[in-house]
């Protein structure tokens, strides 16, 4: 048996493809699921942070550093295995959606407050000195430019939610990695790992390049 | 002619620096009054205290009748007070018309139509009508501080705050912004004026006002405070502005 024959095995992979993709399809519904529940949590966690009342900040910090430092597998491992002994009975979607949004959302809190706090001081002059009430100043003039300036880490933040969708293998979440062990177990050979490898490379490989891009680009365009 | 601000024994810490020191000031409606004086006198502290950017510690601030103070109040004193900023502080991320239009638009209610007819017609009042769809980095120093003013006019305020509005223009760019501010002056909108421009105050100021250490040490007319100035420092103060 050589090596083409056991890691990229095109019978093997062939047969295994419609599985794959069943599991591609998966992960990326949980994944932009949660990305886009973590970018709107991360983005009310981050406005509670800097301008709510002092009890809800530190309810907010509380949380930011609480999600940052917890494991995603053990907070995943928790809600799906842990969560039903108090009558709390997600589906592997709805936990694994629940943990990776949670954790996400902190790591966005940071990064949305890093991007508010960068925004010129004058910006906001400008704003209230007009007559701006505070949520017309965020939605018109603030957001918009915070937002672009911390696309990249933003990008990498959705980037690492989207690698970690692989987690909800453990919770019997059919993703592209649990259809891949089990077409692996299937076929007795393990070219549909190579084949979910790949699926996942193609499909964060220009996500990751972009950051890189955007990088550039913005360092330049400041003024 | 009725007072349409009137700051009355108005004091401001920074800890325990008096940045303001028991002011007291009246302005009428129409007229220009420009303060001068050495950096740290408290000039910018004072007008940023009208549309409370900065807070006050002790006295009364009253905008056409208006307590200036935190709460409901607030909103209806920054719409009739309009502010020019030192750097202009545009929205860069808008085109120049939007930065003229969308205040009217969110706080005026006016309609997008509506906003961006008085939008060119400002924009235009102030020679920038051609580059209404740019973006404000596309624009010289100066040209961007006449985007800056026709903003402000914008919402029609009653009172006009320049917060050193040619300070960070290069020189040649001076005059282009001095000349939009002496044309409102004639149109009758109440100004006020922190400047470090004393040929501009001269011509254009109904009364000088001349500001050191958190007081106003002396106020005349134009004519008066560059000829025959009372006060020592102020005498002092103009020496060394004008002679170098």
């Amino acid at each position: 048996m050589d090596i083409v024959d056991t890691f990229f095995n095109l019978a093997v992979l062939r047969d295994s493809l419609p599985l794959l993709l069943m599991g591609l399809g998966t992960t990326l519904g949980l994944g932009l699921t949660s990305i886009a529940l973590g970018l709107l949590g991360g983005l009310a966690i981050a406005l509670a942070r800097l301008y709510g009342p002092r009890p809800l900040t530190w309810l907010a910090v509380a949380y930011i550093d609480l999600f940052r430092a917890i494991p995603i597998l053990v907070l995943l491992i928790i809600t799906y295995y842990a969560l039903p002994f108090v009558g709390i009975r997600l589906s592997p979607f709805a936990a694994a959606t629940t943990a990776l949004s949670m954790v996400s959302a902190s790591y966005a809190a940071e990064i949305f407050r890093a991007g508010i706090q960068a925004v010129p001081r004058g910006q906001f002059e400008a704003s209230q000195a007009l007559g701006f009430r505070s949520w017309w100043m965020m939605i018109d003039i603030i957001l918009p430019q915070a937002v672009r300036i911390v696309i990249p880490p933003l990008t990498s933040n959705c980037i690492n939610v989207m690698k970690d969708t692989a987690l909800a293998s453990v919770v019997a979440m059919p993703d592209l990695l649990k259809q891949a062990t089990q077409a692996q177990a299937l076929a007795a050979n393990p070219t549909p790992l190579i084949g979910a490898a790949a699926i996942y490379i193609l499909l964060l490989l220009p996500l990751v390049r972009a950051v890189g891009t955007l990088e550039n680009h913005l360092a330049k365009g400041r003024r | 002619m009725k007072p349409i601000l009137d700051i009355r024994g108005v004091s401001k810490f920074y800890g325990s620096f008096q940045a303001l020191d028991r002011i007291d000031l009246t302005v009428a409606e129409g007229e220009v009054v420009v303060v001068v004086g050495p950096s740290g006198s408290g000039k910018s502290t004072l007008i940023r205290c009208v549309n409370l950017l900065e807070r006050y510690d002790t006295g009364d601030i009253h905008v056409d009748g208006i307590r200036v103070e935190t709460g409901r109040n607030l909103a209806a004193v920054r719409s009739e007070v309009g502010m020019v900023f030192q750097n202009f502080n545009l929205f860069p991320h808008m085109t120049v018309l939007r930065n003229v239009a969308l205040p009217p638009m969110r706080l005026r209610g006016l309609s997008r139509e509506a906003a961006e007819a008085r939008a060119r017609h400002l924009l235009d009042r102030v020679g920038i009508g051609a580059q209404a769809d740019k973006h404000p980095a596309q624009l010289s120093g100066g040209q961007q501080q006449r985007v800056a003013i026709a903003r402000a006019l914008a919402m029609e305020p009653k009172v006009l705050l320049f917060d050193e509005p040619t300070s960070a223009l290069d020189p040649e760019m001076v005059g282009e912004v001095l000349d939009v501010v002496q044309s409102l002056a004639r149109t009758g909108v109440t100004m006020i004026v922190v400047t470090h421009e004393m040929g501009f105050a001269r011509r254009v100021a109904d009364r000088v006002i001349f500001m050191e250490a958190g007081r106003i040490l002396e106020e005349a007319t134009p004519d008066a405070f560059f000829t025959a100035p009372r006060e020592e420092r102020t005498r002092a103060f103009l020496h060394s502005v004008l002679n170098h």
